[in-house]
Parts: structure tokens; sequence; C-alpha cells
């Protein structure tokens, strides 16, 4: 029987939206305060949920230790206390949370083996919340 | 159509065994987990139903029986138990989050009168939760 678990995990990290395409006036005027040279900061929720079949001997979809294990290695220390925006992933994609969902998501799906990754939810803000299922339908 | 949600806790005590392995291989793969003295955890279950509101009451379901159904089925069953050594299901399969998703399932599908059941998601912490929709 398929089922989906979800992790949730923090990291806290600085941006800056700003599209070198535009004009100065542009990018404030689409950005606002994001686009403040300096930068600002916030504290990333994320979910990672991961589909599969529960292994009857495990009663588990895969191991959580080697999913926590690998959050930790490849997002959280990638991007924890850091600026979004010196990441090659960054130097061309304006690091909305928008795309820091694709990237992510992407990024385990591609190296996380044991199960698969199946939707990518962040919460930027309490407020503010993005979801990215790699183009499937959300359930 | 609507979905419906509607949340329950119970707290409940559970380890993780698997009989056909050793001590030295069930600590190996779970870890604190397989504590035989268990432990416990305040777990949040999420029921939702979907269906198309009925023209004269407005309701998909009626909440008082959604929530009597679910006082009945799960939490009088599971609140405050030891799930291993209490409660049926766990007796050969282990009382992951996983396979309680799929047992709480279980338990209520074919219970509801109105309305069909279209997940369950079982927090185990606010940090853990899975999401069983009957699929195969």
């Amino acid at each position: 029987m398929k089922v989906y678990l979800t992790r949730a995990y923090m990291f806290s990290a600085s941006h800056r939206l700003h599209c070198d395409d535009f004009s100065p006036e542009k990018n404030v005027e689409v950005y606002g305060k994001c686009n403040n040279p300096h930068g600002h900061g916030h504290n990333y929720r994320i979910e990672v949920t991961v589909g599969g079949q529960v292994d009857p001997k495990l009663g588990m979809i895969c191991d959580l230790g080697e999913l926590d294990a690998f959050v930790q290695n490849e997002v959280l220390e990638r991007y924890g206390l850091q600026n979004l925006n010196t990441f090659p992933e960054f130097k061309d994609v304006v690091p909305t949370t928008e795309n820091l969902s694709v990237e992510i998501f992407n990024r385990v799906r591609s190296g996380f083996k044991p199960a698969q990754i199946t939707k990518l939810r962040i919460e930027e803000t309490a407020m503010n919340s993005f979801e990215y299922s790699g183009g499937a339908e959300l359930k | 159509m609507v979905y419906l949600t509607r949340k329950a806790e119970f707290s409940a005590a559970h380890y993780y065994h698997n009989p056909q392995w050793s001590p030295e291989e069930n600590q190996r793969v779970f870890g604190k987990c397989a504590n035989l003295n268990g432990h416990g955890h305040n777990y949040t279950l999420e029921v939702t139903v979907k269906g198309e509101p009925e023209t004269k009451s407005g309701f998909v379901i009626d909440l008082k029986e959604l929530k009597a159904i679910m006082q009945r089925e799960v939490i009088e069953v599971m609140d405050h138990r030891m799930l291993n050594k209490e409660v049926p299901e766990f007796a050969t399969a282990v009382p992951t989050t996983e396979n309680l998703a799929i047992a709480i399932w279980n338990r209520l599908e074919g219970k509801l009168k109105v309305a069909k059941l279209h997940r369950i998601r079982v927090y185990e912490t606010p940090d853990l939760f899975v999401d069983f929709y009957g699929e195969a």
C-alpha cells in the first residue's frame, strides 16, 4: 500500500530578489522591499514528502534516519546561514521561494534513492507557503 | 466536490520490534525505538472526507456523526493504550506511523453512510506525519 511520509526541517538564509534584465526602477516596482541591495532573511520551514510502499519488515517507506541525514547534508548544511544569491543555481535564477522549492525538490529527487520525493513544501513565513510536486498534480 | 477534515488527538505508547530479527538487528534498524519498554507520542489524527453538500442540510457529512465514528473506531481503541499489545493490527505489523495510518483507514472505511473517505493523516510529532489515500 502506497503511503506518503512528510518530515519537516528548518534553516535560515538570506536572499535578495533582483532580475538583471530589469531596470533599477522596474526591480523596485516588481520586488519592492525584497530588492534591498543588502538582502534580507527568512527562517524557512521545509516539508519533504516521500511516497512509496511500506516495507513489511520495517513497517516504513524508508529509514527516517537516512532521509534526515540526506536532507541535513544536502540541503540544511548547504543553505543554512548562507546567502542564497551566492549559489551557482541562483546565479541566473532569482532565489524566490518558488525557485527554491524547485531546486530543493530536484536535489532530493536526484540524490535520495531509498524513496521518491513526491512533494516539497516551503513556508517562507507563517503567512506564505509554496509547494512543488515536480509537475504532478498536488494531492 | 467539497473536502471536510475533522481532527482528533490521542496519546499512545509503542515500540518497534520485528520478532524475526535478533535483538542486535532490531537495535541496529530501529535504534531507540526498539526499547521493549516502549515510549509514547501525542498523535494528531486528521480524517478528510469528500462529497457533494446535501441540498437541504448543506452538509457533506454530519460532523457529529463523523466525530462519533472516529471516537468509537479509533480513539477508544488507541487512546492511552500500548499499540503493540492492545491493538490487534499490531500483533503482527510494526506500529509505525505508516502502518497506523493504514490501520485507521481500514477501521473507518465502510463506516461512513454518506461522503467518501479521502485521506488519513497521522502526525506522530509536529514535524513528522504520514498520509494514506487508500492506494494499493
